[in-house]
C-alpha cells in the first residue's frame, strides 16, 4: 500500500538523521542550565514574575543555577511586562516580583500585596536613536530631549519618529514620568498627537527591534540595550540626568493574602539576590561580553538611589 | 531572503545534533497538542453525533453557535482559563497557572468549537439511505451513532487534524496559560515567539521548520492509521 512505502521512507529518514547526529563530531548542547539535581528528593518550586526589561538582558538566566543548586529548587521565571507582573503578584499566581517601578511597587505595597521589599540593583535608562540625530537631542537633559522630539516631531521634522513601549511596563512608566516632567500632559499632549508617536505594545528587545527598523527614538533600560546592540544601528544619545535612575527590586508577595506562597524559598531567594556574593557578580555580569556592566549592584549605594537603608542591606526574616 | 537560508541551516544543524532544549521543547509541544487534540475527540464526537441525530429546538442555534466559536481567537481563549485558574479563580486550588496541564485545557476548549462543528457537518454528510438502512436493521441509539460515525470517519479525521494543527500552532492560550517558563511549559511556538522578540530571526525559523516538520510526521501516522 502506497502509505506504507511513505511511512518506511520517513523511518528511514529520521533513522538516517538520528545516526548522522550521532556520528557527527559535535559534542550535544549542554543540557539544560535549569534542570534540578537528579539525586535529590524533588526539587521544590518558587514562582516568579519579573519583567522584560530584567529578564531578555539574561541575568536571571546567570543567577538561577546556582540557587537551585544550593536550595534544590526549580525557579520557574515568568517575564512580562511590569503591569502583568503585578497583577500575577496581585493574584497570587506567583510567589515573588521583580520589576522595576517604585511608584507602582509603593502603591502595592500600600494596599498589602507585597512584603520584604528589597533593592537589588539599578542602572540608568538611556535614550536611543540614530546616529544621524536628526532632532539634534544629543547630549541634552532627558526632559528637554522629550520637548525637542515632541516639537520637532509634530512639526513633521523628516526622521523625528518615537517609539513608546504603549504598554503598561516600568520603562513605559518612566518615559511617562519624563514626559511629566517636560511639562506634558500624557494623555492629551502626547498620546495620539501624530504619526511621530507610535505606540509599540511590546516587550523591550521588541521594541528595540522596532525603533531600529525605523531609526527612530526610544526609551530603554541600558541593560536590553547592550544586550542588544551588536544587532541595533541605534546609538545612546542621552544618558545622563537624575530623572534616568532605573531601580529593580525584588519582594514577596504577601502570604496573609494568598495561600501557599512559597514563603521559605521566597526570602532564601531574596536573601540570595542581596547577598554580597551575588551583588558581586552583578556587577560583573555582562562585562565581558558589552564591555561594561549592564547593571550596578545596589550593595552600599541608597543614598545614591533614594531608597531606605534597610531595603538594601537587611536580610529577610 | 538571507535570515531563511539561515533559519533552513540553523533547524537541520539543531536536529542533528540534538540539541537537549529543542528537543525537550519539541517533545512538550507535541505531548501538550496531542493529549488536547485526544480529549476534545473523546468528548466532540459523541457531542457532535448527539447533536446531530437528537432533535430539539435550540437546535440550529446552538449549531451556529459552535460554528461562530471556530473564530475564538486564542488570546481570549487564555484568558478566559487563566481567570478561571488563576490563584484568585474559582479553580485557583487545583495550581494550575504555568502548567504543562493548564495548557491541555486551554488548547482543548480552543479546539473543540471546531472538532464538534466539523463532526456535525462530516455526520450530514453521511448518505440518508445508510441512515434508513440502519434505522431498518433495528439498530439501537448507540449502535447507529456508532455506525455513521464510522461511515463519516475520513471527514472525522481531517477534522481531528485540523484541531491538532491549531493546538499546535497557537500561541497565545499557551503563552498566557503557560508563561513561556524555560524547561516548563516553553513550548516551539512561545520560544518562537521569544526569539522574535529578542531579535534571533534565523532560531525563530529553525524552530518554526521544526514545527512543520514535526506536523508532518504526525500528519503521516494519523493518515496511516485512517487507512486501516
Amino acid at each position: 500500500m502506497e502509505w506504507n512505502r511513505i511511512i518506511l521512507v520517513a523511518a528511514l529518514l529520521i533513522a538516517g538523521l538520528l545516526v548522522a547526529g550521532c556520528v557527527s563530531g559535535d559534542a550535544p548542547a549542554v543540557p539544560d542550565a535549569t534542570a534540578a539535581p537528579t539525586a535529590a528528593p524533588a526539587p521544590e518550586e518558587l514562582r516568579i514574575a519579573t519583567t522584560t526589561s530584567l529578564y531578555d538582558t539574561g541575568l536571571l538566566d546567570y543567577l538561577t543555577p546556582a540557587f537551585e543548586e544550593k536550595y534544590n529548587a526549580k525557579l520557574l521565571i515568568v517575564s512580562a511586562g511590569t503591569g502583568k507582573a503585578l497583577e500575577y503578584g496581585q493574584r497570587g499566581d506567583v510567589d515573588v516580583m521583580m520589576v522595576h517601578d517604585r511608584a507602582r511597587e509603593d502603591t502595592f505595597i500600600e494596599e498589602g500585596n507585597g512584603v520584604e521589599r528589597r533593592v537589588i540593583a539599578y542602572n540608568y535608562f538611556v535614550i536611543v536613536g540614530p546616529e544621524s540625530d536628526p532632532a539634534g537631542i544629543r547630549g541634552t537633559e532627558p526632559e528637554e530631549a522629550f520637548q525637542t522630539l515632541l516639537t520637532e516631531g509634530k512639526a513633521g521634522t523628516p526622521g523625528v519618529v518615537f517609539v513608546s513601549r504603549g504598554d503598561s511596563s516600568g520603562t513605559h512608566g518612566k518615559e511617562k514620568a519624563i514626559w511629566k516632567a517636560a511639562g506634558y500632559d500624557y494623555a492629551t499632549d502626547v498620546q495620539n498627537s501624530g504619526d511621530w508617536y507610535v505606540e509599540a505594545g511590546t516587550g523591550m528587545g521588541a521594541t528595540l527591534v522596532m525603533a531600529n527598523e525605523k531609526q527612530a527614538y526610544t526609551l530603554s533600560d541600558i541593560g536590553t540595550f547592550l544586550a542588544y546592540k551588536g544587532d541595533l544601528q541605534l546609538v545612546p544619545l542621552v544618558d545622563s540626568g537624575d530623572i534616568l535612575l532605573n531601580i529593580y527590586s525584588t519582594m514577596l508577595i504577601n502570604p496573609e493574602k494568598h495561600e501557599g506562597i512559597d514563603t521559605e524559598l521566597g526570602k532564601a531567594w531574596i536573601n540570595y539576590l542581596i547577598s554580597d556574593e551575588v551583588q558581586q557578580e552583578i556587577k560583573t555580569f555582562g562585562v565581558e561580553e558589552y564591555g561594561q556592566p549592564l547593571f550596578f549592584p545596589a550593595s552600599g549605594k541608597w543614598d545614591l538611589m533614594g531608597v531606605p537603608e534597610a531595603e538594601v542591606t537587611a536580610p529577610v526574616v | 531572503m538571507n535570515e531563511i537560508v539561515a533559519g533552513l541551516t540553523t533547524a537541520i544543524e539543531l536536529i542533528v545534533s540534538l540539541d537537549a532544549e529543542v528537543i525537550e521543547t519539541a517533545i512538550r509541544s507535541m505531548t501538550i497538542s496531542l493529549t488536547a487534540t485526544l480529549f476534545a475527540t473523546l468528548l466532540a464526537i459523541p457531542l457532535g453525533s448527539v447533536i446531530t441525530f437528537s432533535e430539539f429546538r435550540a437546535k440550529k442555534v446552538l449549531i451556529n453557535l459552535i460554528q461562530t466559536l471556530y473564530a475564538l481567537p486564542t488570546v481570549l481563549v487564555g484568558l478566559f482559563v487563566f481567570i478561571l485558574i488563576s490563584r484568585a479563580g474559582p479553580f485557583g486550588f487545583m495550581r494550575l497557572l504555568f502548567t504543562p496541564e493548564g495548557m491541555v485545557i486551554a488548547q482543548m476548549i480552543l479546539i473543540l468549537p471546531i472538532l464538534s462543528g466539523l463532526t456535525i457537518s462530516a455526520l450530514k454528510g453521511v448518505d440518508s439511505t445508510i441512515l434508513d438502512t440502519l434505522r431498518s436493521l433495528g439498530a439501537s441509539r448507540y449502535q447507529f451513532m456508532k455506525s455513521v460515525v464510522r461511515e463519516a470517519r475520513y471527514a472525522i479525521m481531517a477534522a481531528v487534524v485540523l484541531g491538532f494543527g491549531r493546538a499546535i500552532s497557537e500561541v497565545g492560550a499557551a503563552i498566557m496559560i503557560g508563561g513561556n517558563i524555560r524547561g516548563h511549559t516553553r513550548v516551539l511556538t512561545t520560544a518562537i515567539s521569544l526569539e522574535t522578540s529578542m531579535g534571533n530571526i534565523a532560531m525563530s525559523i529553525a524552530l518554526g521548520i521544526i514545527l512543520l516538520s514535526i506536523a508532518l510526521v504526525i500528519n503521516l501516522i494519523l493518515a496511516f492509521v485512517q487507512n486501516r
